[in-house]
């Protein structure tokens, strides 16, 4: 094994305390960028969760939704009109909207009620961990996520409360279906979707459309969008990518999560720069030595480019432990930080980048480096 | 004298720039040979190591021709000039170099690793240079545990283990006691006894002129003359140092 490793090494862990700050460096600059990017990737789910869960093919909305939480609304009649279009098995009505929910104790909390025909299966409740989608067709039958038990002042199963003045019961218990607005998503059937939201009965936010089988889903859209006016129809990874967008974009709370990442990079890279520097300094007389025994340039370069490697490994090896603690911290929070084997993997590529950048300056340095100087030291 | 493993020819030095430029070396011309060790010697300011600098291919002549194994330096690139040190000079430094990180085969084995050879063998020849310099029992010791005379064993060791032609040494016995300076230039001239290598020796150390085959006078950016001993000493020829303090012990 060549000696760069053995010299980049010595080097770093010659002088600990500098080599400690190096890596604390890179850890709070990963950490940090790795809490925005899961948050980011977390937001990113949370915001299209229902539209992930959504048995359909295609979404007729008004035109100029932008989320799926816009209160747009759409008339029944062109739900018929889309029945009747070749290729279309099915276009389930959905119906979203916000009303009260009167607390025990006095006073309301609003929820956010997402309706559905259970027998088409638009948007049934996921995750039951108790009751089941069909016990919502029981009168005044409600699905709640236990997280929002407090928030709702109820204790779970059989807990009885009022929304928009009309008793409600809740038989079906979700896990992990959070809004990222923190308001409790309440599943009911379509019909008492519209009087707890006041929707009229001839309206619908949605209508899911599932293609027939053999059909060709652009063609299905294609008939669908010459039919029905003042609406748009897009497949479910285009409406996911228009909330995703709407969310963390049109809000600018991407853009503020990015900012924080970028923040990260920026003073993990100052710091590992400023130590690998300190560092190049402090050996600057054994890079002259090396010059002066005939070393070329790209040698001295690898050593120090060795350096900024070992820093960026054992810095994101501790960066990764503790992204993978603050992950399973946040698992039930309202917003949970994601982390993927990809976000892992660009975190690992970007530590090294940014290593290899800060490397820029010290390597600068030993360029200009006079082979000389070992005459006079 | 045998061809010249280095040469310098009419070279001239300009250090600094503008009203504090100076002229270092004033059209120097001086040839090592191989089996030869020569002594350059000189006051203070006398060019001894810009003239060192120049014939090591660190600095680069401003006028005047320089030639390691007889390439010409003239024209080349910071790149060219570092391949021509790692190939053909091996330096001795008086304040030895070492890196404090790495053990004294590690240390040696640098002047290998550099040019890019095979790992077990650059172990094999380092452990080897180190057993010439009478350091077998310290190939695992790093400097800080070694004397300042076997930390010069070890950069002797580096210099001589990649057989180069020519071995460029300053001040090497400057920082050392009389025993630990005999020993060095008892090694040095050893390796000048080779007519493939030629040692090339800056010192303001009267006390190894016995080790020379040649004496060079530098004052004032210009060779003031040579002489040559009437006979060099070597390891079975103690007694030849005779008068100095080396060859007291």
């Amino acid at each position: 094994m060549s000696l760069i490793f053995t010299l980049a090494s010595r080097n770093l862990l010659h002088d600990r305390l500098r080599f400690i700050a190096t890596v604390v460096g890179i850890v709070f600059s990963i950490v940090l960028v790795t809490v925005q990017m899961g948050l980011y990737l977390g937001f990113g789910q949370m915001v299209t969760t229902m539209i992930d869960h959504a048995s359909a093919d295609l979404w007729i909305m008004p035109a100029g939704t932008k989320c799926f939480e816009d209160p747009s609304l759409l008339d029944e009649r062109k739900r018929f009109q889309a029945l009747a279009i070749n290729g279309v098995r099915d276009a389930a009505p959905v119906v979203i909207g916000f009303a009260d929910w009167r607390l025990p104790s006095g006073g309301t909390t609003p929820v956010f009620i997402v309706g559905s025909d259970l027998r088409s299966g638009g948007l049934p409740p996921w995750n039951l961990v108790a009751g089941s989608a069909e016990a919502l067709s029981i009168p005044n039958a409600i699905a709640v996520d236990q997280s929002y038990f407090d928030r709702l002042s109820i204790k779970g199963m059989g807990a009885n409360a009022e929304i928009r003045g009309q008793k409600v019961e809740v038989m079906a218990v979700t896990k992990g279906i959070r809004s990222f607005t923190t308001t409790p998503f309440v599943f009911t059937p379509l019909d008492r979707a519209r009087a707890y939201t006041g929707i009229a009965p001839s309206k619908a936010a949605y209508f899911l459309v599932r293609i027939a089988p053999g059909a060709d889903i652009e063609s299905v859209r294609a008939r669908l969008r010459g039919s029905l006016s003042d609406v748009e129809v897009l497949t479910t990874a285009e409406f996911r990518e228009r909330s995703r967008a709407f969310w963390l974009f049109d809000t600018g709370a991407g853009a503020a999560l990015f900012a924080g990442a970028l923040l990260g990079v920026i003073v993990g890279t100052v710091i590992v720069a400023q130590t690998l520097y300190s560092s190049t300094k402090d050996h600057l007389n054994e890079f002259a030595t090396l010059r002066a025994m005939g070393s070329s340039g790209l040698y001295i370069h690898k050593v120090i480019v060795c350096q900024a490697l070992l820093s960026a490994v054992i810095g994101f090896a501790i960066a990764a432990s503790i992204g993978f603690i603050v992950v399973q911290a946040t698992a039930e929070s309202a917003l949970p930080i994601v982390m993927t084997p990809a976000l892992t993997f660009w975190l690992f590529l970007l530590t090294v980048v940014m290593c290899v950048v800060s490397a820029i300056a010290a390597i600068v340095q030993v360029t200009r480096i006079d082979p000389a100087m070992v005459f006079t030291r | 004298m045998s061809e010249p493993v280095i040469e310098a020819v009419d070279v001239v030095k300009l250090l600094g720039e503008g009203a504090g430029q100076v002229q270092a070396l004033k059209g120097v011309s001086l040839a090592v040979g191989g089996g030869e060790l020569t002594l350059l010697m000189g006051p203070s300011g006398s060019g001894k190591t810009t003239l060192l600098s120049v014939l090591g291919c660190m600095l680069t002549p401003t006028g005047g021709t320089v030639r390691v194994s007889g390439h010409v330096t003239t024209g080349k690139g910071p790149e060219d000039l570092a391949k021509l040190r790692r190939e053909h000079i091996g330096f001795i430094f008086q304040s030895y170099h070492l890196f404090p990180t790495l053990t004294a085969t590690d240390n040696v084995r640098l002047a290998l690793d550099v040019r890019g050879e095979n790992s077990a063998r650059a172990i094999a020849k380092s452990q080897d240079a180190l057993a010439k310099v009478g350091l077998a029992h310290k190939t695992k010791a790093f400097p800080r545990e070694l004397s300042g005379g076997e930390q010069q064993r070890v950069a002797i060791a580096r210099a001589i283990v990649g057989n180069p032609s020519t071995i460029l040494a300053d001040e090497p016995t400057a920082a050392l006691d009389s025993q630990n300076g005999h020993a060095i230039m008892t090694l040095l001239a050893e390796i000048a006894e080779d007519t493939a290598h030629g040692v090339l020796v800056v010192t303001h150390d009267p006390r190894i002129l016995p080790f020379a085959d040649r004496v060079v006078r530098i004052e004032d950016g210009r060779i003031v003359g040579e002489e040559k001993p009437a006979a060099r000493a070597t390891t079975t020829n103690e007694d030849s140092v005779g008068i100095y303090d080396y060859a007291d012990k």
